[in-house]
């Protein structure tokens, strides 16, 4: 077991090197720079930079160095803890990130919860029941749940908190919290306004889970070691608890990998349209203005959530599967 | 009044319905298995073997149906019943596995899960059907273990399967079956996946443990080398049909069916050195075998399906 | 992504029998699999018919994407009727035409129905002029509303802030959307036949440089790194190239699903019985690769990349929605709905999310008839269990 952490480590370390590089590429994509635009908002107001003072600025943010310096330059101080100066908030990165990042986490967490508490459930009823009323429900549900966009479901929840209930759901806390420091009350409220999100960005992974369940559970619904664990005499309950879906669950632990990606990639949305302070509306305004150490540190963190959520779900795979562990 | 027939098969007919069509896998299948013996079922590949054990354990799965005929089971340790009569429900069926009847699979590679421990998996069958702690049902697995021959119990008792060879396994799956003591045990070609030494082995430890046990078998294979080392009786099959029965001696000697004549002919070491072994169509000839003519007695017990 | 197996219960017996089902060729058999599915069925049938609308949106949509009624600002959807409010039966059904008044508290603008104002709907007739494709100009419209004085208007779906036509928007959106998804996937396909084919026909080190790309690739959140590209497309590019580069850009981190299918395939097939048979007999590398092994995975190539449609489709319009993606003067049905962003504009102008309408119905089209299609593409699969 051992072995293999170190070895899952090291792969992930390395594919967040890769992932540095693409982050780096990719924010040094667009034409221009802070300085450059920096530059002309000052022409555009009437002033005059003098060659010194570009020199100066672009050597204060590392502009005049060749590209690869940079990008160690930036690497370096990324993983000493250094996430360097936001532009467009004058204030240094780390001050901006970890609050909003620690809400994203909250919400994908809250929508994985959702994801398995729903998919889990269903997965197996549409399994055993195959071909029934309930299993064509549930299927349908799960087709329109998977081709509804993440920021459509969002609006429409708005829309009709809004006309039938006469709620407002924007936001992360309710309206008397809003502006008070943090305390207990507070937390429950914030936990249970979490599930609307949390179902929101979990939907189109529940659909695709559920029905990845349920493919296997069918599988293994057949295979002999059931047919001799029913052959000894195992009720039907327990049968498919312990043995099939034992088997089948881990596959379905290996999609929570699959599914974080696209969790993070709706939660960045939603969170827009339900005008949550995650790290979505923030991206979006630092990739616009070119704030290129904020950006890139959304990027980069954002990827390492996901490699790391990754990494949890091949370990416990490996824990709940002797042939990984064994390997 | 306890009958020496411990299963009565009468008229059993299965039919699977699928989209490409519909097969009788099974028609009017009549047999006996006689308490406390050993009963093969011979024939080719998909005579209807698997299934016919499949519906006396209650294990056939659609699209599979029974759609005629009883199987009558006389257990000494409760009321006899028809196996094909009882609702899907009755606890009955849950007695039955594994507590009545077991059963031994074909693959052992397949026939174990590969997430649970070999000891957990054992001592499960226990737990099914007798009301005993954990620790006890592991002491009685871990001594059906030893009696198959398992080496170094301790350690092997809390390995995986996939850490077993497939000798090894299969000794797992047969001390699965018959740690419950059934009255009747199903082996399934329990010998096919397995080489030739290994099979010998597992073939010998079923012989013995039948001798110490002195349950019913119900022996499925297609070698007739091994229907005639283990087996007091044999039915063959064809085609989901029954053709002959009668006990080895009988039936090996003096072949009535030209099938059966046939599949005997076909075998190595059963013709002179140097005449070609025939195949058991060109055996066969221009005999009559797929008309379903019923079983008739002719006599010492003996049942064909002639004219 | 999308992992939605669709499966039909198998339908009862009157089939032919096993003799003559081996008679069938492949290409049969598998297109007998894909009838079964019904689902499947109907929704290439239903993706048809919406990229068939997209592809002559001018001559089905009433109006073009520009043109506003100034008169109806934000108005509701019309009902199309055959029965006046006092009972009298049209043949030809008509709209009513639209009443303004101004809430006197809100000053809110309210739209009711004008009993007086019958507008009857006029098929194959003259309206307002367009150049289909930019190349043929024409005039003809699949229906209009027009009463006798050469008045009228049609707005099924009802009309925009700006008095547009969402009906017509959303038909000229699907052009954009629809073709992303199969420009998109065009580019998918190359880009995921080629590494996979390479990674799995050579093997060794090129296979590891591939692997370890798509386990790069397939860990990275899509959303924030499109967002990020799409972002850095110059702002003074014209909307055709923005929409080229959003097409790029979606099909950038799209190929690694259909690479490893791919490649998964290569690897077997070079094991493969019959693809050694033809080494054997002397067949040049490219005549194994064309003639023997492409046929065996072009089905589940083409599976795969249907499957990979709403992918596009999504990202594109979660992309516009968010104003990075397609730019005006382009619609496309995430442009369409990036007024939505927040729920009063929802809770005035419920019918401005019917785009998304559209989307779910082409994403679960493209889903449905990816499940039909793998089931049939599956040579195993021979009804039955
Ligand atoms: N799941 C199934 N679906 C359709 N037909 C089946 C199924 N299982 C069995 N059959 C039919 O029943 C017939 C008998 O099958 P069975 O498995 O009993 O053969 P067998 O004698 O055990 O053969 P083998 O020696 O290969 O195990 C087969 O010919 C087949 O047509
Ligand atoms: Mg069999």
């Amino acid at each position: 077991m051992l072995h293999y952490v170190i070895k899952r480590l090291g792969t992930m370390v390395l594919t967040l090197a890769f992932i540095s590089v693409i982050v780096f590429v990719v924010i040094q994509l667009p034409p221009g720079d802070i300085v450059t635009s920096t530059l002309e908002r000052m022409e555009a107001s009437g002033m005059q930079a003098s060659d010194e003072y570009v020199q100066n600025l672009r050597a204060r943010y590392n502009l005049d160095k060749p590209l690869y310096l940079q990008y160690l330059n930036w690497i370096f101080n990324f993983v000493q803890g250094d996430l360097g100066y936001s532009y467009i908030y004058s204030k240094p990165v780390n001050e901006l990130v970890w609050e909003r990042l620690g809400y994203t986490l909250l919400i994908t967490i809250s929508a994985v919860i959702f994801t398995w508490v729903v998919a889990v459930p269903f997965g197996i009823y549409s399994a055993v029941r195959q071909y029934s009323i309930g299993d064509y429900f549930v299927t349908v549900v799960a087709l329109v749940g998977l081709a509804t966009p993440n920021f459509l479901l969002a609006l429409l929840v708005m829309f009709f908190a809004w006309e039938w209930f006469g709620i407002s759901i924007g936001g992360l806390y309710s309206m008397e919290f809003r502006d008070q420091s943090f305390s207990i009350p507070k937390l429950f409220d914030l936990l249970s306004r979490l599930w609307i999100p949390g179902s929101v960005v979990g939907m189109g992974g529940t659909a695709v889970t559920m029905r990845i369940l349920r493919a296997n559970l069918l599988d293994e619904l057949n295979k002999p070691y059931v047919v001799t664990a029913r052959a000894k005499g195992v009720k039907p309950i327990k049968l498919i608890f312990k043995y099939p879906l034992r088997i089948a669950i881990n596959p379905f632990i290996s999609t929570l990998g699959l599914l974080l990606p696209t969790l993070i990639s709706g939660e960045a949305i939603v969170s827009m349209v339900l005008n949550l302070p995650t790290t979505g509306r923030m991206l979006l305004q630092a990739l616009l203005a070119q704030d290129m150490y904020l950006a890139g540190s959304f990027l980069m963190l954002l990827a390492i959530l996901t490699v790391v959520g990754m990494l949890i779900s091949d370990l416990v795979l490996a824990w709940s599967d002797p042939r990984i562990r064994y390997e | 009044m306890m009958t020496d027939n411990i299963l009565e098969i009468r008229n059993l007919g299965v039919r699977f319905q699928t989209d490409t069509g519909v097969t009788n896998a099974l028609n009017d299948v009549n047999f006996d298995v006689p308490r406390g013996k050993v009963t093969a079922i011979v024939g080719e590949s998909g005579s209807g073997k698997s299934v016919t054990a499949n519906c006396i354990m209650r294990l056939l799965q659609p699209p599979g149906k029974i759609v005629s005929g009883s199987i009558q089971f006389n257990p000494s340790r409760t009321e006899p019943f028809d196996i094909v009569a009882i609702r899907d429900r009755d606890p009955r069926i849950y007695e039955l596995h594994g507590g009545l009847i077991s059963m031994v699979f074909q693959e052992p590679m397949t026939a174990l899960s590969p997430v649970h421990r070999v000891g957990n998996q054992v001592s499960e069958a226990i737990l099914c059907h007798r009301d005993v702690s954990k620790e006890g049902a592991m002491a009685e697995a871990r001594d059906m273990l030893r009696r198959v021959g398992i080496p170094n119990i301790d350690t092997r008792i809390e390995m995986y399967p996939f850490e077993f060879s497939g000798g090894m396994r299969q000794r797992v799956v047969i001390a699965m079956a018959l740690v419950c003591n059934p009255e009747v045990l199903i082996c399934d070609e329990p010998t096919t996946a397995l080489d030739v030494t290994i099979q010998a082995e597992i073939l010998t430890l079923i012989k013995d443990l039948q001798a110490e046990l002195s349950n019913s078998i119900i022996f499925i294979t297609h070698d007739i080398g091994i229907v005639a080392q283990i087996a007091d009786y044999v039915v063959v099959m064809y085609q989901g049909r029954v053709l002959e029965i009668g006990t080895v001696r009988q039936v090996l000697k003096d072949p009535l069916h030209p099938y059966t004549k046939g599949l005997l002919a076909a075998i190595p070491g059963n013709v002179p050195k140097n005449v070609r072994l025939s195949t058991i169509a060109t055996a066969v000839g221009d005999a009559d075998i797929t008309t379903p003519f019923p079983l008739k007695s002719v006599g010492d017990g003996r049942l064909v399906s002639l004219p | 992504m999308s992992e939605v197996v669709l499966e039909q219960p198998p339908k009862a017996i009157p089939l032919e029998t096993p003799e003559e089902l081996n008679l069938l060729t492949p290409r049969q058999l598998a297109w007998r699999r894909f009838k079964r599915h019904r689902l499947a069925l109907i929704s290439g049938v239903i993706l048809v018919i919406m990229y068939l609308v997209a592809g002559f949106a001018e001559f089905f949509a009433p109006y073009v994407t520009t043109s506003r009624n100034v008169s109806a600002i934000n108005a509701p959807p019309m009902d199309v009727r055959f029965f006046e409010h006092d009972g009298t039966f049209h043949i030809r059904p008509f709209v009513y035409g639209y009443d303004l008044h101004i809430n006197e508290h809100t000053w809110a603008r309210e739209y009711t129905e004008n009993p007086e104002k019958i507008y009857p709907l006029r098929f194959f007739a003259r309206g307002e002029t367009y150049e289909l494709w930019n190349l043929f100009e024409g005039d003809i419209h699949l229906f209009i509303a027009e009463n006798e004085e050469g008045e009228g208007y049609i707005h099924f779906l009802g009309t925009d802030q700006l008095g547009r036509d969402v009906f017509s928007r959303v038909i000229y959106g699907g052009r954009i959307s629809l073709s992303i998804g199969m420009l998109g996937i065009g580019l998918t396909l190359f880009l995921g036949v080629l590494f996979g084919g390479f990674a799995g026909y050579l093997g060794g080190w090129v296979d590891r440089i591939v692997q370890r790309m798509i386990e790069v690739l397939q860990s990275l959140p899509t959303l924030p790194l499109w967002m990020a590209l799409t972002a850095a497309l110059p702002a003074h590019w014209s909307s055709l190239r923005i929409y080229f580069g959003v097409t790029i850009i979606l099909s950038l981190f799209g190929w690694t699903a259909l690479a490893r299918q791919v490649r998964g395939r290569f690897l077997a097939l070079r094991n493969e019985d019959f693809v050694i048979a033809a080494r054997l007999i002397g067949s040049g590398q490219n005549r194994i690769i064309f003639k023997h092994m492409m046929p065996s995975f072009l089905s589940h190539t083409i599976t795969t990349a249907t499957l990979a449609v709403p992918g596009v489709i999504l990202g594109e319009t979660a992309l516009s929605f968010l104003g990075i993606g397609i730019r005006p003067p382009i619609v496309s049905w995430g442009v369409l709905m990036e007024q939505a962003q927040n729920y009063q504009v929802i809770s005035m102008t419920p019918w401005i999310l019917y785009p998304g309408l559209f989307v779910v119905i082409a994403v679960m089209a493209f889903n449905v008839l990816g499940d039909g299609l793998r089931d049939a593409a599956d040579p195993y699969n021979m009804g039955g269990q």
